[in-house]
This record gives C-alpha cells, sequence and structure tokens, in this order.
C-alpha cells in the first residue's frame, strides 16, 4: 500500500494500518487484504460476475467491529460491488465502511457498492460509511452506493454517512423495510463544491407495529453544486416516521428537496420538515462580534452544522 | 486621559420601512462619552438605544459623526476589528446555531480552546449548571432564557474593556437581578474596563454610575443616579412616560 492508498484509507476509515477484529481491505477492484474472527466471517461470493464479500455476524455477538473499507486509486477502474451483511439475532455490532477515490487521470473512476443488510431478531447495527475524492486529474470520482436494509422484529440499525470532499457525482439509494418493534436511524452529512452533484433517495416501508424511522439530512451545497434530496415513507401500520432535511446554500449552490409520506394506516403518525437557506447574516455579526472574521466565521458555522 | 468611548455627533440614517428609498434619521446628533464603570442607556423603545448599540459595535455604520476608542477613531473599522481592539456586545435576541456547542461559541469569545473546567467557570457564573450545558448545541433545545445567559457568559468570557449589553435583564427566567448584577461587578473587577447597560429596568439603572436618556434619537436627559428619581416620578413627561411603563414590569 502507498501512501496515497494510506491516506485515503486514512480518510475513509480513520484508519493507519490493519484493523482489529473482522476486516476486508478492497484496493482497485480486489480484496488485497481479509481476516474474519470467531463470530465474524467474511467469504467471497463465488457467483460468477457478482464481485463482492458475504459478511456473517453470529446470533448474540456483542461490541465487535467489522471493517470493509474500498480505496480506488487507478484512474478510470467502474466497479460494482455486492457486500451482504447477515447479522445474527440478538448481536450489537458496529460496521465501518467507506470509499476513497484518488483520480489523477483523465478517465472516470467509479464505485457502485450494493449493500444489503438482513437485520436479525434484536439485533442491533451501527453502520459508519465516509466517502471521499481527491486526486487532481479531470476523470470524475463517480460513487454510487445503494442500501437495501431488512430489519426483522425488535432489530435497529443506525446509520451514520459523510460526504466530505471531493466526489464529483453520486447518487445514493437507501431502501429500507422494517418489521414489528423495528427501528431506522440515518445521519446524512453531505458538503458538495465545484460542479458536484449528490442525489439522495430513501424508500422506508414500516410494515409492523410500532415500527419507527428518522432520516436526517444536513447539507451544503457550495459554488455551482447541486444537490437533490428525496424521501419516501409509507406508514403502513401503527408507525412513526419523520424525516429532515436542512440545507444551507452558498455562492452559486442549489438544492432540492422532496419529502413525501404516505399513511396507509389510520394509526400511522409521520411528519417532514425541509428547510433550505443561505447562512443567517446574524449567525456571522455575531461570531464577528467575538473576533473572527467573515470568513472564519463562516467556515466556523459549516463546520458546526456538518458535525 | 481621555474617555474609554467617545461618541462625536453620530447620526444614522436607516432605510424606511415603506421602502421607495427613503431614509428615516433613527440617531440624530449624539454626544456622548463612556468612562464610568456601570452606564445605562434608557429611554422610549424606538428611540435609538439598539441603534447605537450596534453603531458602536460595528454592525451600524453611522452617516455622520466619529466613534473614537482609547483615543483611536474606529469609525470606519470592521466590526471584527473593533471586537479585536476590545469592544464586545451582547444580543438582546441571542442567535442560535445548530451544531456550535455552548462550549464552542465560549472557545470562539475567549479566543483559545477551553477545557471544560474553563468554561464551566463561566457557565456558573451566570447561573447555569455547567455540566449540563457544556456540550449542548447553541440550538432551539435552548430556551430563551438559558440562551441568554449563554450570550452573558459569551461576554465574560471575551473580557474586553467596552462590553455593551442590549437589554441583558430580558427574558432571563429564574435568576435573580441581583446575580445579573453580581456578573456586571464580577466584570469590572476583572477588566477595570465599562460596561453599557440598555435596560428599563430601575435596579439596573440604580447601580449605574451614569443614566442616559435617549428620545428620539437624541440625549434627552444625562446625569448621574441622582436623577433616577426625576426619571421616574414623571416629572418630565418626555422619559418617564416611559420608564414609568417599563421600569416596574419584571
Amino acid at each position: 500500500m502507498d501512501a496515497i492508498e494510506r491516506d485515503l484509507l486514512e480518510k475513509v476509515a480513520d484508519l493507519h494500518g490493519v484493523p482489529e477484529g473482522a476486516y476486508n481491505i478492497r484496493e482497485n477492484g480486489k480484496s488485497v487484504s481479509r481476516s474474519s474472527s470467531a463470530n465474524i466471517e467474511i467469504v467471497s461470493k463465488t457467483e460468477a460476475g457478482k464481485s463482492g464479500i458475504d459478511i456473517f455476524i453470529k446470533p448474540g455477538t456483542k461490541n465487535e467491529s467489522v471493517h470493509i473499507p474500498v480505496i480506488l486509486s487507478q484512474s478510470g477502474l467502474h466497479e460494482v460491488v455486492y457486500n451482504d451483511f447477515h447479522i445474527g439475532e440478538g448481536a450489537d455490532v458496529l460496521i465501518i465502511a467507506g470509499c476513497g477515490i484518488h483520480n489523477c487521470g483523465v478517465q472516470d473512476s467509479e464505485h457502485s457498492g450494493v449493500h444489503t443488510f438482513y437485520v436479525g431478531k434484536n439485533a442491533k447495527v451501527k453502520y459508519v460509511e465516509k466517502h471521499y475524492g481527491d486526486g487532481d486529474g479531470t476523470g470524475e470520482r463517480i460513487m454510487n452506493p445503494t442500501s437495501e436494509v431488512y430489519i426483522e422484529e425488535g432489530g435497529s440499525m443506525e446509520m451514520e454517512t459523510t460526504q466530505i470532499k471531493g466526489v464529483d457525482s453520486t447518487c445514493r439509494v437507501t431502501k429500507a423495510k422494517l418489521a414489528k418493534g423495528a427501528s431506522l436511524v440515518v445521519r446524512e452529512k453531505i458538503y458538495t463544491h465545484g460542479k458536484q452533484l449528490a442525489k439522495t433517495d430513501f424508500l422506508v416501508n414500516l410494515d409492523g407495529e410500532g415500527a419507527a424511522a428518522d432520516l436526517v439530512s444536513r447539507s451544503v451545497a457550495a459554488e455551482q453544486s447541486h444537490q437533490e434530496f428525496n424521501a419516501v415513507i409509507n406508514g403502513n401500520a401503527k408507525c412513526t416516521g419523520h424525516s429532515e432535511c436542512d440545507a444551507i446554500i452558498m455562492d452559486q449552490g442549489t438544492v432540492t428537496a422532496l419529502p413525501a409520506l404516505t399513511a396507509n394506516s389510520v394509526d400511522a403518525e409521520l411528519i417532514h420538515e425541509a428547510a433550505i437557506g443561505k447562512i443567517a447574516g446574524e449567525q456571522l455579526i455575531k461570531l464577528m462580534t467575538l473576533g473572527l472574521s467573515e470568513q472564519q466565521a463562516e467556515e466556523q458555522i459549516i463546520q458546526g452544522f456538518l458535525k | 486621559m481621555g474617555a474609554l468611548l467617545e461618541l462625536q455627533h453620530i447620526s444614522f440614517l436607516a432605510d424606511s420601512e415603506q421602502g421607495k428609498g427613503e431614509r428615516k434619521e433613527i440617531l440624530h446628533d449624539v454626544n456622548l462619552t463612556i468612562n464610568e464603570r456601570f452606564v445605562a442607556l434608557t429611554g422610549p423603545n424606538g428611540g435609538g438605544k439598539s441603534t447605537l448599540a450596534k453603531v458602536i459595535a460595528g454592525i451600524y455604520r453611522p452617516s455622520a459623526g466619529k466613534i473614537i476608542f482609547k483615543g483611536e477613531d474606529i469609525t470606519d473599522l470592521s466590526v471584527t476589528e473593533r471586537a479585536k481592539k476590545g469592544v464586545s456586545f451582547a444580543f438582546q435576541q441571542p442567535v442560535r446555531f445548530k451544531g456550535i456547542t455552548v462550549r464552542d461559541l465560549l472557545s470562539i469569545a475567549a479566543g483559545k480552546k477551553l477545557t471544560v473546567s474553563e468554561a464551566c467557570h463561566y457557565l456558573s457564573e451566570v447561573g447555569l449548571c455547567a455540566r449540563e450545558y457544556v456540550e449542548r448545541e447553541v440550538n432551539a433545545s435552548l430556551s430563551g432564557g438559558e440562551l441568554k445567559r449563554v450570550e452573558i457568559a459569551t461576554i465574560l468570557a471575551r473580557g474586553t474593556e467596552l462590553s455593551v449589553f442590549d437589554e441583558p435583564e430580558a427574558g432571563i427566567d429564574l435568576w435573580s437581578f441581583n446575580s445579573l448584577i453580581a456578573v456586571f461587578e464580577q466584570m469590572h473587577r476583572k477588566v477595570n474596563g465599562s460596561i453599557l447597560i440598555i435596560s428599563h429596568q430601575e435596579r439596573i439603572l440604580n447601580i449605574a454610575d451614569k443614566i442616559v436618556v435617549l428620545a428620539d434619537g437624541r440625549v434627552s436627559r444625562e446625569g448621574g443616579r441622582e436623577i433616577l428619581p426625576e426619571l421616574l416620578s414623571g416629572a418630565r413627561p418626555s422619559t418617564c412616560a416611559v420608564l414609568t411603563g417599563e421600569a416596574r414590569r419584571g
């Protein structure tokens, strides 16, 4: 692994080397390093034409983590990867994914990760994912993550996704189906700049009684970038659903927010909120009265907003 | 030695609410020196008090006149430059920030990253149970009164020679006036500067070393604490009508 790759790995997974516990590091289209643990087994997919891994987490596994970072440093590489997570009943685990693309060539580099999560009964999963791009080539850095989430009775999943910098185009699709008493929490943070495009689509079906979903997206669209936020929540039983898009626009940045709710049960309680606007002038002035310059004040506000 | 702050013939024109490019004079030829420990600025609503405070902080630029701070003409300096020179301003309606914690805000005010215990120190001074607040976001989850006290704490953390408070007592729930006054006294002991307080409150006016009444954008009365009974008695209809309306509240 060279310096560029090590840097990408640090940016997307806070890793300085080989992680502890179970992991799979994918680099330029292939798995370069892998380790299973007593409770977590990682195996390559065997189906023809389908690249990726299956991750099996034994029922009752507690306080363990899985790292599955992906890094691309070869310009012009396009890949679709299928990762399936089978999380056993009552398990409580942390999954850290992330993708970093360094593109210094003229050809586009693209990573499309298709993740499917089967969250067992009463299992608890925290999923953390960071996307990052760098390199000064003219080739675009493209990431299109798709997540499918199936949560069984009493299970819960918390997804924390962050796209910090340097991804030219992204279309993120998250589909979830929640059974009785299951819960899904999503915290999304996106910063776009230049001519970047970021689109997120959520489709959540609250099928079971007592199911709950809370989707919160905070984003900043600077320079000429554009973002779209689509969140569809269907309440098919006695359930609670909430979606929130909070966006700051700067320069010539543009944002579209399209939250949609459908209540198919009279006991479904669904709420959506969307707010788009520039940084409030009084926020800048307040920080300037504390001695910051206008630019420092702006940075401070954005840093806090996306924290 | 000259005064800490001197306002010379300050006027301020604002765009009228009706628009059409008309401008209305909010401040008219205001002359004022501030050198005392506590100076109270009072007078009727709409008299120009908040505007004057914002002119001092640099948020508004006067259309005429000069502002001299520690002997230096700061009329053309920005908000940031004035802040760095030692002017602090506590907003009447404090601003909320998503994601910025109380500790972050106090750190910005202090100009250095504060430890939890340093941040707690400032919070305890304004009567907030520090441990509960230090990592809270300065957002809509704080009540108006809590926010107001955090605002005062940021001014404490700055510790500048001149501090301007725009109606600090408004909305401070469950916290006594005595505590607020104790905070002002403590601030003065620490930096030995001047504190300008916009207030209608008799109890605040009572501790002032100088009281300035601003009405219709002009200084209509100025003097020591001895003018307070006259302001409250209604002897001067132009000022007392306001004070009696507002001062007895709360």
